[in-house]
C-alpha cells in the first residue's frame, strides 16, 4: 500500500542524506521525496511517499526515528488528510490540438503558466493521481517535459 | 575573563572533562594540532597503534570490557578510511565509541584537497550519528552531544570531523556540558506497564517456555536481574554468540549457545517452545537459521531497547521497548506470587536432547584438536580470562568450549564477523582491565591481518596470551567448500606462512611452538606464568576438523547435524545464497 510519510528534521547539513541513505541501505522504496523549511527555521519537513505492506512500513518508520537527527515521523495515510503535489507540464500546442489541450487543462483546472509560438507550460497541483489521471488524458505525442515536485500533505483538522 | 584557546586545546579539555582514560590514535596532517595539544596534557594517555583499523578495534576492545565509551583519533583521508572497518564493527556490536577524525581545513572542503575524504559521507551507513564540526564555538556540545549518544539508548559508534582550520582558530574557553538534552534523541521512554502484563500472562502460563538472552543483556548490563528473573522461574536459558557469559554457562539452567553452532538442547528447546522471552536479542539470521522454520510453536516476548529490532525479522507477539534491566525488573515485580507453570515435562525433553552431549568431539592420537585447545585454555586460566578472538573456526570452538560465568569476559565481533579483530581487542581489554589475564584465540589466518599491533602491545607492555589455532588452512572457508562446494578447496590454503615464534620474539615478545598435545597445558601454564609478558602460541591444530553441531544454510534449529554426521550435511540452492 501507498503510504505517506511525514518527516520534521533539524535543519543540519547532512539530514536529507541519513534519510535517503537509510532509505537505500536498507532496500526500501520512495515514490518521491520532498523537503523544505518551515515556520521553525530549526526544522525541515520531509515527506516521502512509499510503498509496502504494514511490516515494511513500520520499519521504516522505525527506522526513520531512528535517525538522530529526526524529530518527528506522522504516518499521514493513517490520518484524515490532505494530499497535494504541483507539476509543470510542457506541451507542444498547434491549431490542431488546441481544443483538446484547452479541454483538459479545464478539467483538471490547470492554469498556463508559460507560452510561446508552440508551446505551453501548464500548471496543476491536486492528489498525485489526478496529476496522473491528466498526463493520462493528454495525447502523449504533445508531452515535451515533466516536472512534479512530489508529495507534500498535512493531516486534516485540528490535529 | 576566560582563557582564549585554539580548537585543539578546547577539543583536548572536552575528552579529559569527559573522563577519557585512553586514545587510540594515529596522528596526520590534519590532526597535528590536536597532537600538539595532548602533549601539553597528561590525564589521557595515547597509544600509538600501528594501522587506523587496530586503533578501532582496540577502543572496542576497550569498551567491551569496560563499559565505557572507547575513544579513537585519527587524521583524514586514509586515516579514517582505515578506521572504516574498525567503526562498522562496532556498530554492528552496539558497542559505544567516539571517533575524531582530522579533516582538510574547511576552505578546501570539496576541492579533492590531499588526504581529503567525505568522512561524514563515508561512515554514514555505519555510525549512530556523524557530526562535521563547522564553527569553534560548537566544539565542547558537539562532543558532548557525540559521547551522550554513543553511550545512550543502544550504543554505538559517532563520529566527529573536525576541519583542520577549526583546531588552529582560537576562541574563548568553553564550559564542557554537564548533560544535555536533544529534542530528536529521546532514548529513555517509559516502559509500558500494560506490556510488562501481557508478557508476565504469557510467561507464567507458557508450558515450555525458553529465555533467549543476547548482547543486549551484556551491554546493557543486565546481567544481574537476567540472573534473578531465570532463577525466579527456574526456565531455560540459552544464549547469543554476543550474549554469552550475562548468565553463567557452568548453571543448571543454562543450554549453552543457540544458532548455527549452537547445541542440540539450545536449538531444538527453541524449536519446541511455546513461549520464547528474546532479551536484547535482535533474532539475526546466525540464530534464526531458516526463518520460515523458526520457532513454530512459540509465542514471542521480545525485551529490547531498539524498537527497530522488535517485528523486523519475526513477528512479535507482546514487544517490550525499554532498558532490558529495567523491563527485567518490572516484570520481576509484576511476577511477585504469580504462579509460575510447573515444567517438569519440558525439562524432561530438553534433559533427553542434553544427553546427545552435542559438543562431544573424538580425540585423534598424535593430532592436537582444536576443541582440547579451548577446553585447555579453559582450565588453565580457571575460566577467569577475558577471551577475545578473531573470526572463523576458532571463535565458534571458543564461544563453544570456553565457558563463561561473568559478562564483559567473551569479546568479539559477532556481527561484523571482521578477521583483525581479536589481538587489537585484547589489547584495548587489557588497557580496561589490567589485573584479568587476556587471551587472544585466533586463527593463522585472522592474525595475520592485524600482526603489526605487536609492536604497540611491546610499547605499551600490555601482556596478553595469544592463542594460535593454526590448522593451515581458513578452516570456516574450508569446512563450507567441504560442505556445500564438493571439496573443491579454492583459495582457503595458507601456503607459505611465517614462523610466528620468530615474528613475536621479532616484536620482542615471547613465541612458543606447540606441535604435541602433550606439550599443549605445559605451554599454556608457561604462557600464564610469564605475567607481564605477552606470548605467543603458535598451536598446530587438526588440519580437517569441523564446526559441529550445525545448522546447514536453509534448514531449521530441528534439522541440526552433530559430530560424525558431516555427510549428511547438504543444501539446497536457495541455502547456498545465504553466508
Amino acid at each position: 500500500m501507498r503510504h505517506i510519510i511525514s518527516v520534521m528534521l533539524e535543519n543540519e547539513s547532512g539530514a536529507l542524506s541519513r534519510v535517503a541513505g537509510m532509505f537505500s541501505a536498507r532496500g526500501f522504496n520512495i515514490e518521491s521525496l520532498t523537503v523544505a523549511p518551515t515556520n521553525d527555521e530549526t526544522l525541515s519537513r520531509l515527506t516521502v511517499v512509499s510503498v509496502g505492506d504494514d511490516n515494511i512500513i513500520e520499519q521504516i518508520v522505525k527506522q526513520l526515528n531512528k535517525i538522530i537527527d529526526v524529530v518527528e515521523v506522522t504516518d499521514l495515510t493513517s490520518f484524515e488528510h490532505i494530499e497535494r503535489e504541483l507539476m509543470l507540464i510542457k506541451l507542444n500546442v498547434s491549431k490542431a490540438n488546441l481544443t483538446h489541450i484547452m479541454k483538459q487543462i479545464e478539467t483538471f483546472s490547470g492554469k498556463i503558466v508559460d507560452a510561446s509560438d508552440d508551446t505551453y507550460t501548464v500548471e496543476l497541483a491536486g492528489q498525485s493521481k489526478n496529476l496522473d489521471a491528466f498526463m493520462d488524458k493528454i495525447d502523449q505525442s504533445l508531452i515535451i517535459e515533466i516536472s512534479r515536485t512530489g508529495v507534500t500533505g498535512v493531516i486534516k483538522g485540528n490535529k | 575573563m576566560r582563557m582564549e584557546l585554539n580548537g585543539a586545546q578546547i577539543l583536548t579539555n572536552s575528552l579529559i572533562d569527559e573522563g577519557v582514560e585512553y586514545i587510540f590514535g594515529y596522528p596526520g596532517g590534519a590532526v597535528l594540532h590536536i597532537y600538539d595539544a595532548l602533549n601539553d596534557q597528561d590525564s589521557i594517555s595515547h597509544i600509538l597503534v600501528r594501522h587506523e583499523q587496530g586503533a578501532a578495534h582496540a577502543a572496542d576492545g576497550y569498551a567491551r570490557a569496560s563499559g565505557k565509551p572507547g575513544v579513537v583519533l585519527v587524521t583524514s583521508g586514509p586515516g579514517i578510511t582505515n578506521a572504516v572497518t574498525g567503526i562498522a564493527t562496532a556498530y554492528m556490536d552496539s558497542i559505544p565509541m567516539v571517533i575524531i577524525s582530522g579533516q582538510v581545513p574547511s576552505m578546501l572542503i570539496g576541492n579533492d584537497a590531499f588526504q581529503e575524504v567525505d568522512a561524514v559521507g563515508i561512515t554514514r551507513s555505519c555510525v549512530k550519528h556523524n557530526f562535521l564540526i563547522k564553527d569553534i564555538s560548537k566544539i565542547a556540545v558537539t562532543l558532548k552531544k557525540a559521547f551522550h549518544i554513543a553511550t545512550t539508548g543502544r550504543p554505538g559508534p559517532v563520529l566527529i570531523d573536525i576541519p583542520k582550520d577549526i583546531t588552529i582558530a582560537k576562541s574563548e574557553e568553553q564550559v564542557y556540558p554537564s548533560k544535555i538534552d536533544l529534542r530528536s534523541y529521546k532514548p529513555n521512554n517509559p516502559i509500558d506497564q500494560v506490556q510488562i502484563k501481557k508478557a508476565v500472562d504469557l510467561i507464567a502460563r507458557s508450558k515450555k517456555p525458553i529465555i533467549y538472552s543476547g548482547g543486549g543483556s551484556v551491554i546493557g548490563n543486565a546481567s544481574k536481574e537476567l540472573r534473578e528473573f531465570t532463577r525466579i522461574l527456574g526456565y531455560p536459558i540459552t544464549q547469543t554468540l554476543m550474549g554469552l557469559g550475562a548468565y553463567p554457562a557452568n548453571d543448571k539452567l543454562s543450554l549453552g549457545m543457540l544458532g548455527m553452532h549452537g547445541t542440540y538442547e539450545a536449538n531444538m528447546a527453541m524449536h519446541g517452545s511455546d513461549c520464547v522471552i528474546a532479551v536484547g536479542a535482535r533474532f539475526d539470521d546466525r540464530v534464526t537459521a531458516n526463518i520460515d522454520k523458526f520457532c513454530p510453536t512459540a509465542k514471542i516476548v521480545h525485551i529490547d531497547i531498539d524498537p527497530t529490532s522488535i517485528g523486523k525479522n519475526v513477528a512479535v507477539d507482546v514487544p517490550l521497548v525499554g532498558d532490558v534491566a529495567q523491563v527485567l525488573k518490572g516484570i520481576i515485580a509484576m511476577l511477585g506470587d504469580n504462579k509460575v507453570s510447573e515444567i517438569s515435562s519440558w525439562w524432561k525433553q530438553i534433559n533427553d536432547w542434553r544427553s546427545k552431549n552435542s559438543l562431544h568431539y573424538k580425540r585423534e592420537k598424535g593430532i592436537i584438536k582444536p576443541q582440547t585447545v579451548i577446553e585447555t585454555l579453559y582450565e588453565v586460566t580457571g575460566g577467569d580470562a577475558i577471551v577475545t578472538s578473531d573470526v572463523g573456526q576458532h571463535q565458534m570452538w571458543a564461544a563453544q568450549y570456553y565457558l563463561f560465568d561473568e559478562p564483559r569476559r567473551w569479546i568479539n565481533s559477532g556481527g561484523l564477523g571482521t578477521m583483525g579483530f581479536g589481538l587489537p581487542a585484547a589489547m584495548g581489554a587489557k588497557l580496561a582491565v589490567p589485573d584479568r589475564d587476556v587471551a587472544c584465540v585466533t586463527g593463522e589466518g585472522s592474525i595475520q591481518m592485524m600482526t603489526q599491533e605487536l609492536s604497540t602491545m611491546l610499547q605499551y607492555n600490555t601482556p596478553v596470551k595469544i592463542v594460535n589455532l593454526n590448522n593451515r588452512y581458513l578452516g570456516m572457508v574450508r569446512q563450507w567448500q567441504e560442505f556445500f562446494y564438493d571439496k573443491r578447496y579454492s583459495m582457503s590454503y595458507m601456503d607459505a606462512l611465517p614462523d610466528f615464534v620468530k615474528l613475536a620474539e621479532s616484536y620482542g615478545h615471547v613465541g612458543i611452538l606447540v606441535e604435541k598435545e602433550s606439550e599443549l597445558k605445559p605451554a599454556l601454564e608457561e604462557a600464564f606464568k610469564l605475567k607481564d609478558r605477552t606470548v605467543f602460541l603458535d598451536i598446530i591444530t587438526d588440519q580437517k576438523e569441523n564446526v559441529f553441531p550445525m545448522i546447514p544454510s536453509g534448514a531449521g534449529h530441528h534439522e541440526m547435524l552433530l559430530a560424525g554426521e558431516d555427510d549428511m550435511v547438504s543444501t539446497d540452492d536457495e541455502g547456498l545464497n545465504l553466508v
